[in-house]
């Protein structure tokens, strides 16, 4: 019974994770990539300054809303967010009074002149990052779906990951080298426990993020059906009905200059997050000051003033408990409190992450060479890995390629950048079902290492943002992007170089190994 | 047992993991929602953050049965339960 039981929780892990793992690899890899989303836009844009002085925020809010009473008074609602460590730039925001047609407008700003970010248009970091859960190709809720699903299914894997693994403790420090299959086995154990909590916290969180839309029964058995109901639901949560409607009435706004010093002297110099001004020139505005240390429960503290006469009206009570909860799982699934070091970590541990899918897949394959290495189901599965684990890397790569090589101010130049992604992401499938296993790794990895390796080459060729320039500036935004696909393009070589030699030796020992070269791979990832 | 009828039971299981583990996780976290001694809106995400803990557990629960049948029995029962008590309780009406 007890084996049954075991043995049931393995079919079910492995089934679990393979179904979805090449999504769950897409999810991982880019989510990973997102923890740096701020530093890949600005390595997009090699158009902005390399360092900016700061300014005040009472001085950006002053540029902020001179811009935006320009661009669209009578606005329903104003978002001002001023600059942060991580981007020095200033983002407006502005949705038209519904009677308007309710239009949004958006615009980023040099909080030190007023004037538009001229950059080239790219998807930037923030590309990437929203590829992790809304995909791209698709409208947003069927992406959340199949994001949710996947996840499900990756929470599932952990589960019963964690209930066959019989010595956490053991295996923590178990890793066999050069034993094929077991030290896939191994290599798996390790990057799953190593990072575990990691692994629960991301997945559970990250269904959280729309559990709203997965369990919409939880809302609809309280609140009724349908969508006006759940718009009820959110008001009540981020209690919204305390900013009233517009009268109709116009009233000049309150200077916001002094309001920005009280909220300073409240929350902190320099603390502030956002603005919010809600009906912007009538006599029921609110401006609505976001602030304080940034923590990962995600509560930062609201200051309402009244738009007209500047008075302080409330300030923001702390959440309920399962308020604190759920922001907190939010919260650490973003990791936007994280300062360097812990955004490292969290781009380390989101690698292991990614690291974990991938041997799980390969894992698979290992396993049952053997048995059905013939078979359409198992080729199926062998070339999807080579296509996914080593393709996507070389797709992403491509990414950034284009976002040098594409001509600035062409049309839907940012859209192309992504279209570069999907063609070299598919080429890199088709390649891996034309290919010899074994070649199709070897020769995608080979590729891999090429195109992240020479990134930092086509950077100094094409920009003046390269390491000669910003590593004596200083700006480590700018060099880390470069430094890290450096490292990632030796990684590739490293791998690609050790596959090629384990096939040399094979072919030299007369092919008495009839070992693949994943195993290989497998034995140099321990060595 | 032959191939077919196991790949039967093996599919049968699948759904009984699928729909019978998403109702059951959906009934409990309603019932969550309905007795949090809070406003409703506590409640309510109360029950949103441990509906998915719910769902892993009625799967573990459905590919650990001895037979497909008890799984489904046992998703379904724990469905039915937590639904008649959550219609019970009744929502926490609104503020």
């Amino acid at each position: 019974m007890k084996t049954g039981f075991r043995q049931s929780m393995v079919g079910v892990h492995t089934w679990a994770g393979l179904v979805v793992g090449w999504v769950l690899f897409l999810v991982f890899l880019t989510g990973t990539a997102g923890y740096f989303d701020a530093e890949i836009d600005r390595w997009m844009q090699p158009e902005r300054p390399l360092q900016r002085e700061t300014v005040s925020a009472e001085r950006a809010v002053e540029e902020a809303s001179a811009r935006l009473s320009r661009a669209a008074p009578g606005a329903e609602r104003w978002f001002i967010g001023l600059p942060g460590p991580r981007d020095p730039d200033m983002t407006l925001f502005w949705r038209a009074d519904p009677s308007a047609g309710g239009g949004t407008g958006r615009v980023e700003i040099d909080p030190t002149t007023g004037a538009p970010v001229a950059a080239r248009e790219t998807g930037g970091g923030q590309f990437l990052y929203k590829l992790h859960y809304r995909l791209h190709y698709m409208p947003a809720v069927p992406a959340y779906w199949i994001v949710g699903l996947c996840s499900m299914l990756m929470l599932i894997a952990i589960i019963t990951g964690i209930i066959i693994h019989k010595r956490i403790f053991k295996d923590f420090f178990t890793f066999r080298p050069g034993k094929g299959q077991r030290s896939w086995l191994d290599a798996h154990n390790v990057l799953s426990v190593l990072a575990l909590p990691f692994h629960l916290m991301i997945t559970y969180s990250g269904l959280i993020f729309f559990a709203y839309l997965y369990m919409a029964p939880v809302i609809a058995a309280t609140y009724g059906m349908g969508e006006e109901a759940r718009d009820v639901y959110f008001d009540e949560r981020f209690e919204r009905d305390s900013i009233p409607a517009r009268t109709g009435i116009p009233a000049d706004l309150t200077p916001l200059a002094p309001l920005v010093r009280e909220a300073e002297r409240r929350l902190g110099d320099g603390m502030l997050g956002y603005l919010n001004i809600h009906n912007p020139g009538d006599a029921n505005a609110r401006v609505v000051i976001v602030g304080g240390p940034a923590t990962p429960s995600r509560q930062r503290t609201g200051l309402t003033f009244d738009g007209v006469d500047g008075t302080l009206l409330t300030v923001s009570a702390p959440d309920s408990a399962p308020m604190t909860t759920y922001q907190t799982l939010l919260g650490l699934h973003e990791g936007l409190f994280a300062g360097p070091i812990l955004r490292w970590f969290y781009f380390l541990s989101g690698a292991l992450g990614t690291a974990m899918v991938g041997a799980g897949l390969i894992l698979w394959t290992v396993k049952r060479r053997a048995r059905i290495g013939g078979t359409p189901g198992f080729r199926l599965v062998e070339r999807l890995n080579i296509g996914t684990i080593a393709g996507l890397p070389v797709a992403i790569a491509a990414y950034f390629w284009a976002n040098r090589l594409i001509p600035v101010g062409i049309g839907a130049r940012a859209a192309w950048e992504a279209h570069v992604l999907f063609i070299v992401w598919a080429a890199m499938l088709l390649h891996a079902f034309l290919r010899p296993a074994r070649r199709g790794w070897r020769e995608q990895l080979w590729l891999a290492a090429a195109a992240f390796g020479l990134l930092p080459a086509l950077n100094a060729v094409t920009t003046d943002r390269h390491l000669g320039v910003t590593l004596p500036a200083g700006a480590w935004d700018l060099a880390g992007v470069d430094l890290v696909t450096l490292v990632l393009g030796l990684a590739f070589a490293g791998v690609a170089w050790r596959l090629g030699r384990r096939a040399r030796h094979e072919v030299r020992a007369g092919g008495r190994r009839a070992e693949s070269g994943l195993r290989a791979r497998g034995s140099e990832a321990a060595e | 047992m032959p191939d077919r009828t196991r790949g039967l039971s093996v599919l049968s299981r699948v759904a009984a993991a699928a729909l019978g583990g998403y109702a059951c996780a959906a009934a409990v976290s309603v019932w969550v929602s309905h007795i949090v001694p809070a406003p409703r809106v506590e409640g309510v995400t109360t029950g949103l953050l441990i509906g998915f803990a719910v769902f892993v557990g009625a799967v573990v629960w459905v590919f650990a049965a001895t037979t497909a049948r008890r799984a489904w029995a046992g998703v379904l029962s724990v469905t039915v339960l937590f639904a008649v008590m959550a219609w019970v309780a009744g929502p926490v009406p609104a503020p």
